[in-house]
């Protein structure tokens, strides 16, 4: 759409600009610098902190003009503003004097120093000297949990926290106490902050007060990072990061700024979850084990070679299990080894068969599956049987901002522009857009629902299936139900299609067929009534989505196989087995199979049992690509040169291909060569060769530097080791160097590897690398959209309608309860995050567990399918009796297949 | 011919001028305390390591030759785990003693450091650390800065208010 450009003028000059925004914005997007503290871009303007004063002049006559804040001036046609006006640069260098009257002299031991809000706005209002003598007022801090360091002696009052804490991410345990210059932002006691968004903080607060407590262990400046573009691997939805690395080991991870994808958050586990790469528990070493029932033991070159040349020989028939956690990459080298039709996905059948519904569905229909900012574009949403705050809680923050559409029309209708935070909330009071949640237990969301349904998961699709019959009357199969499921359905229904922007979502973690179907019908059914529908369905893992896109078996399959015949050698790809089977079948899989080969990561339950164990490198030493739930390809980069035997799960592939087939030819020497060979292998992947630049850009001749200009220690840090300086390791993989040398110009949206500009050394500096604050990067947000909804196929109704299942006595219907701390593997690894994965539990109804004898905390035995668990009982009355939740997938748990009936007992 | 004669006669009175060269290393040349020389990490009046690991100096080197890495002792005082200074590539310029916040990092008349291998110019903590204060004594970062750590609470410091009790309504 295109908008008429106004034009105001500027200390003299004349700009066109977009109407509708506020004075500040506008200027930042023209590169124009106004200190400011309290305006955030996601967080819209309050003007709380006086500091983004400029003059306004009345007319071109007005010569003495007034002080006005810019964050709160409607920009409007034939505006006069002076930013560099004596007056007011001495009004805004007065507020920071005022504000760093407090301020503490912590800076050099301070973690927000050299990235700080603060200390740039100082600088850039020019306050240099202390006149205040007198002293200093104090906080106490409060613990906070293990992500977030508290300091509150830093703290200048801007409010940013708690705006992004309460309005923006729906925490309840962060709040402002006391009154007037005692302000204080914290928690009524000391304790966890509760909010899966917590780590945000330390990007919205301008100042030290809340710090990354796991970078501070290992504490590096801003300026003595790394940094490499990357994707987040912890759930589907593939978030944008910030690599940052130090010493050869990961030191954070921060926010990567994309338009389309995370605007300016990621979620905790996306931000904490990365010290697995750092853990004690990495194979760092190739082991072999030597004769069956002997111990694993470390192997050198020459050994590995030769008994790879044994396990690989061309007359082995070799087995390969990819994983919905590997790159598209190394899952196509693995089935370049052993061949399309001994490529098996590593995933369950049911899984299997879920996602290739869901991308058929996405492919197929016409219905457009949407990217973050598109969901926050929703005006009424359904959640269908998904807990979204713990797989993929980035989704739930953004159907949290959709909620706001309604109210922020409503405004703009009385002349309230949507920037003006307060008085938008103001007139919105509890006014929300519609969004209906329909799941098992309580949800994260439920503070936002218009409509709860709570019921078992049968009940759930066959709620889905009454919502379809009556969206649409030519629904094939006849449904009945009682009163209560149908006026519920039928205020769904009428909402969905008086909406504009309606959005349906579920996912397939929940494991139940017949809610993906239900979902999927409710998609077609509004489809046909309004194309601008949307359907974000939640998958498992960060590659699942790829996964599908390739031919495969499923793991079922596999074990099927292997009761017929001995496997010979099995290749196991980044793919913890014991979570996707029960033990009983990948014990039987892997005692059918004469060799087995994992590479992996972190020693695990599958590699204890593999025959050669090569280790596999991470997210953060490989490159990749990988494909999110709305079927975006994105790519991460190498941040840490690999060491001792770590290698690229593709590059070990590689070599088995060599000594596999001495014949063919593939010359993967670099990974450009490698995503050229899968292209050419499978056409779905074409754009891929487009999509980014490959290992040869250069800007001006050079690489991309990942080091900032002053990266420090270059001719010491191994000086320790030896003192003539080692050569910058080569990477061929990748446009970026490892040095600092390079060019300083900006590179394209997607190889942004940090945030800087003159003047800006905190993260607000990205505001360089937006067409302007919320925008889209310069150059257009990265990622492609494999998926283009067709709309010419005419995807018939799923008619599998679900009949409750009878329960016999102590019988329960069992459904799994994600966590965001715990059910994702790799994340759980990390020493940090461990601390916040609660015991294996299961949730009960009080009526249910006081049947059995259980009050909150004892402990019960769970029986499903043969497999025994013991779990904490925790009180849930959310939860329909006769249903009980189980966490899923947590460390120590085995696996489950759920939903399913079990048995449950006291202990 | 009269160029060379003076010549000659302008080298021979230099017999009776005062000599300007001093029989090193018999006699040390005078160096001035802010002469700078070999760096040193000092400590403070309590005894403590003065540097707080800020890396300020290492980012003002222009030669790159200073690495460290920070850590906390169990008070939350930041210290160096490891303080490197590459002395075969300083150039000592003295930025690294402007750049320090808290006077640990200081430049010392000493320049006696020649070395037969390179690889002993490469300095740790144990080598660089000395137990005085150096040139600027009394001196306490720990004092000045808002932290709590073991030497002071909140509130204790030279320019501190005590603590607020955020349930005081006062004005």
């Amino acid at each position: 759409m295109e908008v008429s450009m106004i034009k105001i003028l500027i200390d003299g000059k004349q700009y066109e600009v977009k109407p509708e925004k506020n004075l500040l914005e506008t200027c930042l997007a023209l590169g124009l610098n106004i200190p400011h503290f309290c305006y955030h871009p996601a967080l819209g303007s309050v003007g709380a902190c006086r500091l983004c004063a400029v003059k306004k002049f009345r007319d071109a006559d007005d010569n003495k003009g007034r002080l006005v804040m810019s964050c709160l001036e409607p920009v409007k046609e034939g505006l006069i503003v002076s930013i560099e006006d004596d007056e007011a640069k001495e009004f805004r260098t007065a507020i920071i004097e005022g504000l760093m009257t407090n301020h503490p002299h912590d800076c050099p031991v301070c973690d927000e120093g050299g990235e700080c809000h603060l200390q740039d706005m100082t600088v850039m209002t020019g306050h240099n000297y202390r006149r205040f003598d007198f002293k200093k007022r104090t906080y106490t801090n409060q613990y906070l949990g293990p992500f977030i360091n508290h300091e509150m002696n830093r703290c200048i009052q801007c409010y940013r926290c708690v705006r992004f804490y309460r309005d923006y991410a729906g925490g309840k345990d962060l709040n402002v106490f006391a009154s007037h210059n005692h302000v204080y932002f914290g928690r009524h006691e000391d304790g966890v902050l509760e909010s899966e968004f917590s780590g945000n903080l330390i990007e919205v607060c301008p100042t030290g007060v809340f710090t990354d407590k796991t970078l501070k262990k290992h504490f590096t400046r801003k300026w003595d990072l790394s940094n490499t573009p990357s994707i987040c691997v912890h759930c589907t939805v593939g978030c944008n990061i910030l690599v940052s690395e130090r010493y050869d080991s990961l030191r954070r991870i921060m926010n990567r700024y994309n338009g389309a994808v995370n605007g300016y958050f990621i979620c905790d586990r996306g931000r904490f979850g990365y010290e697995f790469v750092n853990d004690d528990r990495r194979i760092r070493n190739a082991k072999i084990r030597p004769q069956k029932e002997e111990n694993q033991v470390e192997a050198d070159n020459e050994i590995l070679t030769s008994r790879l040349k044994t396990s690989l020989a061309k007359s082995q028939k070799i087995i390969g299990i990819g994983s919905p956690r590997a790159s598209l990459e190394s899952n196509f080298a693995l089935s370049v080894l052993v061949g399309n039709e001994n490529f098996y996905h590593g995933i369950s059948k049911k899984e299997q068969l879920l996602t290739h519904t869901v991308l058929d569905f996405l492919q197929k229909s016409g219905v457009q599956t949407p990217s973050l900012k598109q969901i926050e574009k929703a005006d009424a949403v359904l959640i269908l049987g998904e807990d979204l705050t713990n797989t993929a809680p980035m989704i739930a923050l953004a159907v949290r901002q959709a909620s706001r559409n309604i109210p922020n029309q409503e405004a703009l209708k009385k002349g309230i522009p949507i920037w003006d935070d307060g008085p938008s909330r103001e007139l919105a009071q509890d006014t929300k857009s519609p969004v209906f949640i329909v799941t098992p237990f309580k949800d994260g969301l439920d503070d936002l629902s218009e409509g709860t349904f709570r019921a078992s998961y049968d009940d759930i699709a066959y709620l889905g299936f009454v919502i379809t019959a009556s969206l649409d009357n030519k629904f094939p199969v006849s449904i009945t139900t009682d009163y209560e499921h149908q006026k519920f359905a039928d205020k769904v229904a009428s909402v969905l299609i008086n909406a504009k922007n309606p959005l349906i979502i579920s996912g397939i973690t929940n494991g139940d067929e017949a809610i993906v179907y239900a979902a999927l019908n409710i998609a077609r059914a509004l489809f046909e009534s309004n194309p601008k529908c949307m359907l974000s369905m939640v998958l498992p893992e960060c590659n699942s989505m790829g996964l599908a896109f390739i031919p495969g078996k499923s793991l079922d399959d596999l074990v099927a196989l292997s009761a017929v015949e001995e496997i010979n050698t099995l290749v196991i790809l980044e793919n913890d087995l014991y979570r996707r089977a029960t033990a009983d079948m990948v014990d039987f899989l892997l005692e059918r199979s004469k060799q087995i080969i994992v590479l992996d990561h972190l020693t695990n339950r599958t590699s204890v049992h593999a025959d050669l164990l090569l280790p596999a490198a991470t997210f953060a030493e490989s490159e990749g690509t990988l494909v999110n739930n709305e079927g975006r390809a994105q790519r991460y980069y190498k941040a840490i040169v690999n060491s001792n035997h770590v290698r690229e799960s593709w590059r070990w592939i590689d070599e088995f291909i060599k000594i596999n087939d001495q014949d063919k030819i593939l010359s993967w020497n670099r990974f450009d060569d490698i995503v050229s060979s899968m292209v050419n292998e499978w056409p779905v992947f074409s754009k891929l060769k487009t999509y980014m630049p490959d290992s040869d850009f250069r800007m001006l001749n050079e690489k991309i530097p990942r080091q900032t200009m002053r990266h420090s220690g270059r001719t010491a840090i191994h000086a320790n080791i030896a003192v003539n300086e080692a050569k910058i390791p080569n990477d061929s993989d990748s446009p970026f160097t490892f040095s600092m040398e390079g060019q300083p110009e900006r590179p394209p949206s997607s190889l942004v590897s940090f945030y800087w500009s003159p003047g800006w050394n905190s993260v607000q500096s990205m505001y360089n690398d937006l067409d302007e604050p919320n925008g889209s990067l310069k150059g257009g947000d990265p990622g492609i959209r494999l998926i283009a909804p067709d709309g010419t196929v005419d995807i018939p109704y799923f008619k599998m309608i679900p009949t409750a299942k009878k329960l016999q006595k102590d019988e329960w219907m069992i459904v799994p309860v994600y966590q965001i701390f715990g059910s994702e593997e790799l994340s759980s690894a990390g020493h940090t995050l461990t601390q916040r994965i609660r015991v294996p539990f299961v949730y009960l109804n009080r009526k249910d567990a006081d049947s059995l004898g259980a009050v909150e905390g004892d402990r019960i035995r769970l029986v499903i399918s043969k497999t025994n668990i013991v779990l904490i009982v925790r009180i849930e009355n959310s939860l329909e009796q006769g249903i009980a939740g189980v966490s899923i997938n947590l460390p120590g748990m085995p696996f489950i297949e759920l939903p399913g009936i079990g048995n449950i007992y006291k202990l | 011919m009269l160029s060379i004669l003076r010549t000659i006669w302008l080298t021979f009175l230099h017999i009776f001028h005062k000599t300007e060269t001093v029989e090193y290393p018999e006699v040390k040349p005078y160096l001035p305390p802010r002469y700078r020389g070999r760096i040193i990490l000092t400590r403070d009046k309590e005894g403590e390591e003065r540097c707080v690991a800020c890396y300020l100096c290492a980012s003002a080197c222009p030669v790159d030759c200073i690495s460290l890495q920070a850590t906390e002792d169990e008070s939350g005082r930041r210290y160096p785990e490891f303080f490197r200074i590459n002395f075969s590539r300083c150039i000592f310029c003295g930025f690294c003693e402007e750049a320090c916040p808290t006077y640990a990092i200081q430049l010392i008349p000493d320049f006696e450091m020649g070395e037969y291998d390179r690889q002993n110019m490469v300095y740790e903590k144990e080598h660089l650390l000395i137990s005085g204060q150096g040139k600027y004594p009394d001196y306490n970062f720990y004092k000045n800065a808002g932290v709590s750590i073991g030497v002071k609470g909140k509130g204790e410091g030279d320019h501190e208010e005590k603590p607020l009790d955020l349930k005081d309504l006062m004005p």
